[in-house]
């Protein structure tokens, strides 16, 4: 082999670190939205990659719906105090109360939904005219579509129909003042991309991500959810203890565990590498409301 | 383990959704509940029949019509390989939607309808894969299936592509026969075509040598952004960080600074915070020269003695994108790396047909999808390579000053 050879995890993280300086070069007040999760945080040490021995050239933002994993709060607040780089918090809850919005209902309800607003509110209140997420194209078909600058209007909306073609390493985020720009450096990453990732980078997770006991309600389609304060338990509810872990981390009311035994990053990666199930049909309820779930979200200003 | 990118042309009915759902389900790459979505929107799921285009159709207007109205990215692995689908629509309106998913491609896969042979489109598919220089050409004649698996009609649409290759500019095509609704010679051989001696598609996209086609002898490095912490310990540190397009950077390198051409050295190459001996493209990579020369986003540092072209005035290969027509005279931005300045458009030499390859002379403006042959005139320099001899530097899209939505791609003579 030459040894002017990059793998294919070493040619993702070379695309993502452009991608972040791109998204530090073009625009003037970016964020990197943050949620405790495996994506956002491998977005962390891609940042690292790109500005060290520089400080990130943007503070984290983390959308709190007030439903978190306790560990992956635990995780944040650890994380942001060891890098010295600035994180800022905004709760669903306070948008709740001062919109007096309509909290969905039901028993596994998410606030996902209602993130959103929050998510613009906060845009609206710092003026960010680019926000950085790690949604990766093979989460879903209508992220497949999207591009890796993508411009949202003063709404957030997200138009299908109208994106701007994304030519070659050349990414346009020229906007009008209002607008600003999702920008997607892991779009190409697959799960499994991420995970290999995070064991070759022996990158620290949140410790939901592996094998635990845990007390979980058993819902209809045979899905555990987590019994915590944020779920009403019925004597009717059928609850069992498990060994599980997490594939995804998102609120405690809508996010399944998966049983699992794997203990380690080895374990994880070859869980994952023989799953036959997909990462947000496995363990996100809200998306399985209809077929066009996220699609509909991403119009309304959702990541 | 290394990436392909390859983009998939055909138009409506050629089968090419069908083709991706088929790699993505004969290489396992379908999970169980994408699955039994796919079943629960298949019109013939009585039959025991499941739709594989539905796996590539991800917005409602595409369900609803049937159609494909943008680019989609799908992705899938084998032991050997890290694959990114660019599923490009094929009809004739969506000309620009190829040319972007074409722009990141190493390869295409050109479908032809056995039944209908070599036409308008197979032209139009190839040309624009050949203005895009794709490394790669796998010509696959789908639907084998409905023509007896005769090797006689395969043979004569072969000998046609053959015929018109050279004109089209295709150079060393791979030729195979399949049934993407039968997932015959996709990834399992098809018992119906003993005939065929070649490999399976996928084997022949496993097996497609990438490694020559990234260019390691022009150093290009643009800069992107200048790292310089300004606190107490790093008080002097200046870094300017990008990513290598193409070649290689070494410590001790004589370099220019483009287009101002400010010389200098390689004193220290970061990467992951290490100092490092070299860098090579595609590497990210941080970069700290021997002098203190001004020097900010949308430079290029190259080494002295390789460089390209500082100019003003560019001749372009256009793609026009937008409804709303270009005219010679307008003003734009042109992107080119990062680097973005004012342009104008001086003149339109002809509009190439990509039909026909014919050139038509006196064009007064470009419609949607036109391909026409363009000066330009840059407000500053910029410094370009010619597209043919270096892809990664001969690119650039125009944006619309007012509106700043992408309206042309830029192949630059």
């Amino acid at each position: 082999m030459s040894k002017y050879y990059l793998d294919y995890l070493e040619q993702l993280e070379s695309e993502a670190i452009h991608i972040m300086r791109e998204v530090a070069g073009q625009f003037e007040k970016p964020a990197l939205l943050f949620s405790g999760g495996k994506d956002s945080i491998t977005l962390v040490r891609l940042a690292e990659k790109a500005f060290r021995p520089g400080k990130f050239p943007f503070p984290l933002v983390h959308i709190d719906t007030g439903h978190n994993f306790r560990e992956a709060l635990d995780y944040r607040d650890n994380m942001v105090k060891q890098m010295g780089e600035k994180l800022i918090v905004r709760y669903v809850e306070d948008t709740i109360k001062e919109k007096k919005l309509a909290e969905p209902k039901g028993k596994f309800a998410s606030r996902n939904a209602l993130q959103t607003y929050t998510l613009l509110d906060t845009i609206e209140e710092f003026g960010f005219d680019a926000c950085i997420g790690g949604a990766r194209r093979d989460e879903e078909k209508a992220r497949a579509k999207e591009r890796i600058f993508s411009v949202r209007d003063e709404f957030g909306s997200w138009d299908p129909k109208l994106q701007r073609p994304e030519l070659w390493n050349i990414y346009n985020g020229k906007i009008h003042k209002g607008e600003n720009v999702r920008c997607f450096p892991i779009s190409n990453w697959t799960e499994l991309d991420v995970w290999n990732y995070i064991k070759k980078e022996n990158i620290p997770l949140p410790s939901i991500y592996f094998a635990h006991e845990r007390e979980c309600v058993v819902t209809n389609q045979n899905q555990l959810i987590a019994v915590s304060d944020f779920i009403q338990i019925e004597p009717s509810d059928k609850i069992v203890k498990k060994k599980v872990r997490y594939r995804t981390v998102g609120d405690m009311t809508c996010t399944a565990a998966v049983e699992s035994d794997a203990s380690t990053i080895d374990d994880i990666v070859k869980e994952i590498a023989i799953s036959r199930l997909s990462e947000r049909g496995e363990t996100r309820i809200d998306d399985q409301v209809s077929e066009a779930a996220m699609e509909d979200r991403k119009k309304g200003g959702y990541f | 383990m290394d990436i392909l990118r390859f983009i998939t042309a055909g138009s409506v009915d050629d089968g090419k959704s069908t083709l991706i759902g088929r790699l993505l389900y004969d290489s396992k790459s379908i999970l169980a509940d994408q699955l039994a979505a796919i079943e629960k929107q298949s019109k013939n799921k009585d039959k025991g029949e499941i739709d594989l285009a539905i796996l590539t159709d991800g917005l409602r207007a595409e369900r609803e019509q049937g159609i494909t109205i943008d680019v989609a990215y799908k992705y899938f692995s084998t032991p050997k390989r890290k694959f990114i689908i660019a599923d490009a629509p094929g009809h004739i309106q969506y000309t620009r939607n190829m040319v972007t998913g074409a722009s990141n491609s190493d390869l295409v896969v050109i479908l032809i309808d056995a039944r209908k042979g070599v036409i308008e489109q197979t032209k139009r598919h190839s040309i624009i894969a050949s203005l895009l220089a794709l490394p790669h050409v796998v010509v696959a004649i789908n639907k084998m299936d409905l023509v007896n698996y005769d090797e006689k009609v395969y043979n004569q649409i072969v000998t046609d592509y053959k015929n018109i290759q050279e004109q089209l500019g295709i150079k060393n095509p791979r030729f195979i026969p399949i049934s993407a609704l039968s997932g015959e010679n996709i990834v399992d051989p098809s018992a119906n075509m003993k005939w065929y001696k070649g490999g399976t598609l996928i084997t022949i996209l496993e097996n497609v040598e990438l490694k020559n086609d990234i260019n390691l002898t022009d150093a290009r490095f643009p800069v992107q952004y200048v790292i310089r912490p300004q606190t107490d310990d790093l008080h002097d540190y200046r870094g300017y960080a990008g990513k290598l397009t193409s070649g290689i950077l070494k410590v001790g390198d004589k370099i220019s600074v483009l287009p101002a051409g400010h010389k200098s050295t390689i004193k220290l190459i970061e990467k992951d915070g290490k100092p490092v001996d070299e860098a090579f493209a595609p590497q990210s990579v941080i970069v700290h020269l021997a002098d203190e020369i001004d020097i900010s986003r949308g430079d290029v540092i190259v080494r002295e003695g390789n460089e390209p072209t500082v100019t003003q005035d560019i001749e372009v290969l256009l793609c026009w994108m937008d409804a709303k027509a270009m005219e010679v005279g307008s003003k734009y931005l042109i992107q080119h790396n990062n680097k973005q300045i004012r342009c104008a458009v001086k003149g339109i030499e002809y509009k190439l047909d990509v039909n026909t390859l014919e050139k038509q002379t006196s064009v007064a403006a470009a419609q949607l999808n036109d391909v026409c042959k363009v000066t330009l005139k840059t407000a500053r320099p910029i410094a370009v390579d010619s597209y043919a001899k270096l892809r990664t530097n001969g690119g650039a899209v125009l944006i619309d000053e007012t509106s700043y939505v992408t309206v042309g791609a830029c192949i630059i003579q």
